[in-house]
């Protein structure tokens, strides 16, 4: 015996799913063209900007450069030389931190992940809980650490002097310090490091290799795609980073972009076409990654959201 | 009989000095971290705590004043009860007049907003439409432009003769005047923190497992059911996670307001953030002292928020993480 099928009256609330169904795509590609246009606008006016001449700034036209010149990049690169200089000093900093702080973090979430020692589950806790203190509590003492000290012309013991902070105020190695490890990329690769199975690193201990040969051998490299997306990730953070360089740097010639540009457009307000030249080669590094990596960056986002919640 | 228990305590030697190795090699590795740790995480937050009890303007060495520093603060003479020679109440009143209810408007706009738009975005890009790899990479370029090169993009785009006034026909001095400055500098962070948040919530509606709409389906929900009471309780927890780093980003807001408006005009734009720095390090008489405490005031504001956000966000629904 077949069933047959009930019938109902079509209801408003049927017909208005319905039509909703029906418009749902067109107002979703609206929507997205939309946001789109908003996100596009401001870098493209940036650079129709840059291309025109510092005295027709605030001419008409104003969607394509009319006329047209390239002297804010000539200006940019030549005649004004501390751009060179700060884009030298981002791409320093930006390099070593990079290198160290994957290779510190790579270290560091190995032996939480694979090593038995003392106090592991505390020290691994209060790293997660540091996580969550904001910058703003640790940045005077960091400051005073990292530049003239905590105590003014060093402690004194008895004959000694001990100096109580780095001394690297206005000195890249000051901006490059605190940065060299963080406990989000530790916590990053230990949770990477438990994923994966350790039967490869445990044949490589029994061939002889001891446990540093065995991480710097085998570890590193399977570690790969985990080592580029927090290096990618560190880059990406470090080149933009304002606050803390803000913090360190002094004079104009220590500077990175930011700082750099930031410190330009105070000094120089009338040659805002200069500016956002200088803008444009700040962004760009950033851009051109983003664009090759662009699989590791969404990636990345995407799964760190969705562990931490 | 003695050889067998000889060599057992040979081995136990031989395991002791094995799990000590391991452990001396285990801290060799976490070596680098530690001392970044203990330098600029537990030494840094132990010495903040002190200074916060004092009076330090780097000339002189910290002078222990006691809870005047968040009396000051937070304005309070009720606080605490304070010596009898203390003299009349100093109050340094930019936090609970200015710096505090700025920082709550700014939250309580950009929150809602940035986390609306990111998720209307997310659900656009989790339908079938075409040209969504664009669409997607489009969206994540304010998030990976520099904070201060969109900041200065976003006071030139503003200026008086700006793009934005040409284009609209407007003559509004966007970022002096202050009926519309902060408002601004909230439309710039929506701008910038939508393409990160749109990604996660993209995320987790995309690990959503497919059998559950299918079998809302069967059991005749229509679309818009499924949306309610499928989608949105198993996103609660992605959620939860966008809300709580929108809010603590918009607590901690600095990099914009030093950029585009530097506290001003009129404190309008001064937030909690900025007003700490502004006494630690731009004031011509430097109050570390007084910034420390302030920045632990909002440590704990923040943690409160957090906390309460995951009562709220958990408790009300019967999805939780």
């Amino acid at each position: 015996m077949k069933a047959s099928p009930t019938y109902r009256a079509v209801t408003f609330s049927d017909r208005l799913i319905l039509l909703l169904e029906k418009a749902k795509n067109p107002i979703f590609y609206v929507v997205l063209f939309i946001w789109a246009l908003v996100c596009i606008a401001p870098l493209y006016f940036t650079l129709v900007f840059s291309l025109k001449p510092v005295a027709n700034i605030y001419d008409e036209p104003l969607f394509f450069p009319n006329p047209f010149s390239l002297e804010n990049y000539r200006d940019v690169i030549g005649a004004l030389p501390l751009f060179p200089r700060w884009l030298l000093n981002s791409m320093l900093i930006s390099f070593a931190v990079t290198c160290l702080r994957v290779l510190f973090c790579a270290m560091g979430g190995y032996a939480f992940a694979r090593m038995e020692f003392p106090f592991k589950n505390f020290l691994f806790n209060a790293m997660l809980v540091s996580m969550m203190i904001p910058g703003q509590v640790t940045l005077i003492p960091s400051f005073l650490v990292v530049g003239p000290g905590i105590i003014r012309g060093g402690l004194k013991i008895g004959e000694l002097t001990l100096p109580t902070g780095f001394g690297l105020l206005d000195n890249p190695l000051g901006v490059i310090l605190p940065g060299v490890v963080s406990a989000f990329g530790i916590f990053m690769m230990t949770q990477f490091y438990k994923s994966i199975p350790k039967e490869l690193e445990e044949a490589a201990m029994m061939d002889g290799l001891g446990r540093f040969g065995t991480f710097f051998k085998v570890v590193l490299p399977i570690s790969a795609t985990q080592l580029i997306t927090l290096a990618l990730l560190t880059f990406q953070g470090e080149w933009n980073n304002f606050l803390w360089p803000l913090t360190v740097l002094r004079t104009p010639e220590n500077f990175t972009l930011p700082i750099g540009l930031n410190w330009f457009r105070g000094e120089y307000y009338t040659l805002i076409s200069k500016v956002l030249a200088g803008s444009l080669f700040n962004t760009l590094p950033i851009l051109i990654m983003f664009f090759i990596f662009q699989r590791y960056f969404t990636q990345s986002i995407a799964a760190t959201g969705l562990k931490e919640g | 009989m003695a050889t067998t228990a000889l060599a057992q305590t040979d081995r136990h030697k031989a395991a002791r000095r094995r799990k000590w190795r391991e452990a001396l090699t285990a801290y060799g590795f976490l070596a680098p971290y530690l001392f970044i740790f203990l330098t600029f995480t537990v030494f840094a937050i132990g010495y903040a705590f002190y200074l916060s009890f004092t009076r330090y303007n780097l000339l002189k060495p910290p002078e222990f004043w006691g809870l005047e520093g968040y009396r000051r603060v937070l304005c309070l003479e009720a606080l605490l009860p304070r010596a009898a020679d203390a003299g009349p109440l100093v109050c340094d009143d930019l936090f609970i007049r200015k710096a505090l209810p700025n920082t709550i408007l700014y939250t309580v706009i950009v929150v809602p907003a940035q986390t609306i738009l990111s998720l209307i975005l997310a659900f656009a890009m989790d339908q079938n439409l075409r040209f969504r790899r664009l669409f997607r990479t489009i969206f994540y370029l304010p998030s990976v432009t520099s904070s201060v090169v969109i900041s200065i993009i976003f006071i030139w785009l503003f200026s008086p003769q700006g793009v934005v006034n040409q284009i609209f026909g407007l003559n509004i001095n966007w970022l002096n005047d202050k009926n519309y400055a902060f408002y601004t500098i909230m439309l710039l962070n929506v701008f910038t923190t939508s393409g990160t948040m749109m990604l996660i919530l993209l995320a987790g509606l995309q690990d959503i497992p497919v059998a559950i709409y299918e079998a809302a389906a069967m059991d005749g929900a229509n679309k818009l059911q499924s949306l309610w009471h499928i989608t949105i309780p198993m996103l609660r927890p992605v959620i939860f996670f966008v809300v709580t780093v929108g809010v603590i980003g918009c607590f901690q807001v600095f990099d914009q307001i030093y950029v585009m408006t530097a506290g001003g005009p009129l404190d309008s734009t001064t937030t909690v953030a900025y007003l700490i720095y502004k006494w630690a390090f731009r004031d011509t008489a430097v109050k570390m002292g007084q910034a420390s405490a302030l920045a632990f005031v909002l440590a704990l504001i923040i943690m409160a928020v957090t906390m309460i956000q995951r009562k709220f966000i958990e408790g009300s629904g019967s999805v939780s993480s």
